[in-house]
């Protein structure tokens, strides 16, 4: 036996997860799960689409509509399924290397055009799947099996990145904040356009072992520590939280939407003919 | 509200110990480092292991018959 929540929206033959002791990437597939489940999808309407890496695996234990493909294509496999069914409420499960590294470009031109898709980025500030590699997320001056003297790239803030890039809907949430990545994730689904959420888990394999940080219950206690809500921090002068991660909603707007733009080219030539 | 009891799915768990630093009341422990339960009367349904658990191995069931 199992919860409800699970035995309804996964595929219990392929669980357990292939997904190390402590990851917080179960606590985020559980998330997105719950968050479909409190907005009671329609399953049969719901697509969800990965790349490659260890977020990627997340398609294969949901039950849904599932693709798995391509290293960093997510969202252009996800681009021609919106385009081809605009209907479906398609959800792209990626990770910090897949999205923001190889798959860069087909995040910012998703954003570009505002297309209805839901992005939920498990960021673990590191490549688990291939063995610890430093990714454009991994903090400046940590460690990964290929930045053994400390990394000397700077970071990427992704949800700064699809904000100015043009998403509608730009939110982080934490795996340690459950409660509330379950509730910017309704919002990002809801959302009539391009949403991405950064979603902070934790890898205690790789970027842990490689950082002594300690277990996965340390590492959801640092993020807990690490982070502020931004409601709250708009109300502290900046120098109180100027070393923290915010979290929480950083944009909610409303821009017209690239497949309901499309049809109405195609609407204007039906009309012609 | 309608009933709910902790139940494990001991098959599912990898021992990762979060459920146990993340309940409040001291009620899980691991033993032989699987997750086990070792003071039930004192759980308050809160649901914070089940919340976090990254291996969906504890959970609060609810009961048929609750009121």
């Amino acid at each position: 036996m199992s919860s409800e929540l699970i035995s309804n929206n996964f595929r219990m033959d392929k669980l357990p997860h292939i997904w190390c002791p402590g990851c917080g990437h179960g606590i985020i597939m559980r998330s997105l799960a719950k968050a479909i489940d409190n907005l009671k999808l329609d399953k049969s309407k719901v697509c969800v689409v990965s790349g490659i890496g260890c977020s990627s695996r997340a398609p294969g234990y949901m039950d849904f509509n599932t693709l798995h493909t391509t290293h960093g294509r997510a969202l252009a496999f996800a681009t021609g399924i919106k385009l081809a069914n605009p209907d479906l409420e398609v959800i792209v499960i990626t990770g910090d290397g897949d999205c923001s590294a190889i798959g860069g470009n087909h995040l910012i031109h998703a954003s570009r055009r505002n297309i209805g898709i839901t992005t939920i980025l498990f960021n673990n500030n590191i490549y688990g799947m291939t063995g610890g590699q430093y990714s454009p997320t991994t903090p400046n001056k940590s460690y990964g099996t290929t930045a053994p003297f400390g990394n000397i790239d700077k970071p990427f803030d992704i949800c700064k990145l699809a904000d100015a890039a043009g998403a509608t809907y730009v939110a982080r949430g934490t795996a340690y904040h459950a409660n509330q990545l379950i509730k910017i994730i309704e919002k990002s689904i809801q959302n009539n356009g391009f949403s991405l959420v950064d979603a902070i888990s934790v890898c205690p394999t790789y970027y842990g072992r490689k950082n002594k940080k300690g277990s996965s219950v340390d590492m959801l206690n640092e993020i807990k520590d690490m982070t502020i809500d931004i409601k709250t921090a708009e109300k502290l002068p900046l120098d109180k939280y100027k070393d923290k991660l915010l979290i929480g909603e950083f944009k909610n707007t409303e821009q017209p939407e690239y497949t309901a733009e499309y049809q109405k080219i195609i609407n204007r030539f039906k009309k012609e003919r | 509200m309608s009933a709910k009891e902790l139940k494990v799915k001991i098959e599912w768990c990898k021992g990762c110990g979060i459920c146990v630093a993340f309940c409040p009341k001291n009620v899980l422990e691991l033993a032989n480092e699987k997750i086990n339960i070792k003071d039930k009367d004192s759980c308050i349904k809160c649901g914070q292991c089940e919340l976090r658990c990254p291996d969906y191995a504890i959970y609060l069931e609810v009961l048929d018959d609750g009121k």
